[in-house]
């Protein structure tokens, strides 16, 4: 999977129609959104492609517990780190699109303060490992730290939103989320947008565990 | 039977050194009665973001130690005749049980400095024993997070503090119930969600700690 270069091109395809059919498809013109839906295919698949990555990246710190093996250490810290790429990027396009549909680029939503409450505990993540000198050590402390910070991620960014009234599609009295959504739409979303940004992050996470494999291949004094 | 032994040797050492209480009894006054010269007698809301963030700063202190003041020989010595999951949950109560006490006296000290602005009082002190337990149990797990990597108090504020918004934004809006009589929906729920994020946090604790333990 790692150096197959199929799914690279596809990446490549996909974003490609994300972008141009994002940009140039029609979309309906719907009151308070209307150009701005087509923020769709950046932000809401950025957030689910970091939700992605967040979740192989807790999955590996899982299996690093089971089984301590710094390649499931790597991979475990490098997801992470594109899930916090993506999600800060989420974050960016997202407050672009409140701008100019909620009339300020922050308003204190519960999502945008669950997004914000996230990022920080995974920027949390990166400095705590930091801290360790001890390579075995960092590892597993960071293991821990990984699991427990998902499981306070999970109820912050989709039960408590969910809960209180937001802006955001899906809260209580907020307005209806794209339960009407265009099928054109929903085609380059579903078909282009998430698979699309997935794939590069992926790309992006397999690219830096090599780096990194091939480093510690030099530091390690194994033949 | 280990946890109860566990348990009551902390117990024990804190009755004998009493460093912890009245250290942060000292704490918990000074800083309650500088908002009281700052602040004088402020509006519900205000009220009770002030004691949530004061819960907050308590807990940090009142925990953090913990773990820190267990020397390395101490640790190996209980690890030998209890093992991981007794220890961890005895921290567990204990602290809880110290977070409760504390919660309650910065909330006499509340009500006797800063007044009181809410209309049921009976549902905030159970709410302040939920908080204090709550916040309890997510730093001592942090405590010995920050033990293990041989770092000070600090980390532990570091890694702590994005992680509690959630719970004090929660404790934030359950405690509206203390406040007003008409009360919006969704708060039966949200208790439940605490109390649900509550056991989490005693399972997460209970299943990871042993990878904590282990050198």
């Amino acid at each position: 999977m790692l150096r197959q270069t199929w799914w690279k091109i596809l990446c490549v395809l996909l974003l490609a129609y994300t972008v141009i059919a994002g940009f140039l498809g029609t979309v309906p013109a719907k009151p308070i959104v209307n150009e701005t839906i087509r923020n769709l295919y950046f932000h809401v698949a950025m957030w689910m492609a970091m939700m992605v990555f967040l979740s192989v990246s807790v999955v590996y710190a899982i299996l690093y517990l089971r089984k301590p093996s710094h390649v499931y250490d790597i991979y475990s810290l490098e997801y992470a780190k594109v899930g916090i790429v993506f999600g800060t990027l989420g974050i960016i396009t997202g407050s672009e699109w409140a701008g100019f549909t909620w009339g300020a680029f922050w308003s204190n939503d519960p999502k945008q303060l669950g997004a914000v409450i996230a990022m920080l505990i995974y920027y949390a993540y990166l400095v705590f490992r930091n801290g360790i000198p001890d390579i075995d050590k960092r590892a597993r402390l960071g293991a821990v730290y990984n699991i427990f910070a998902f499981a306070m991620l999970f109820p912050t960014i989709w039960i408590l939103p969910r809960m209180v009234e937001s802006l955001h599609p899906g809260g209580m009295g907020g307005n209806p989320a794209f339960n009407d959504l265009d099928p054109r739409m929903a085609l380059v979303w579903v078909a282009g947008a998430i698979p699309g940004w997935t794939l590069l992050g992926i790309w992006i996470a397999t690219l830096r565990i090599r780096l990194a494999l091939v480093e510690e291949k030099k530091y390690s004094n194994r033949p | 039977m280990n946890i109860l032994n566990l348990l009551k040797k902390d117990l024990l050492l804190e009755v004998r050194q009493q460093y912890t209480f009245y250290g942060i009894l000292l704490y918990v006054t000074a800083t309650i009665f500088v908002l009281y010269l700052s602040m004088g007698q402020p509006e519900g809301p205000v009220w009770k973001g002030l004691f949530w963030m004061i819960q907050l700063f308590i807990c940090v202190n009142a925990v953090a130690k913990s773990f820190l003041q267990e020397g390395r020989g101490r640790l190996l010595y209980f690890y030998s005749i209890a093992g991981a999951r007794d220890f961890i949950l005895a921290k567990l109560v204990f602290n809880a049980l110290l977070m409760i006490l504390m919660s309650g006296v910065s909330l006499v000290l509340f009500l006797f400095m800063l007044g009181d602005p809410m209309g049921h009082e009976g549902y905030f002190v159970l709410i302040t024993c939920l908080g204090g337990v709550s916040l309890s149990l997510v730093f001592t797990f942090l405590s010995a997070l920050a033990a293990r990597a041989q770092q000070g108090a600090a980390l532990m504020a570091i890694l702590g503090f994005p992680l509690v918004i959630p719970q004090l934004m929660l404790l934030n809006r359950i405690s509206t119930i203390a406040f007003e009589d008409v009360l919006q929906g969704g708060l039966g729920w949200m208790l439940g969600i605490m109390a649900g994020l509550d056991v989490l946090l005693v399972v997460l604790a209970i299943i990871l700690f042993p990878f904590l333990w282990k050198d």
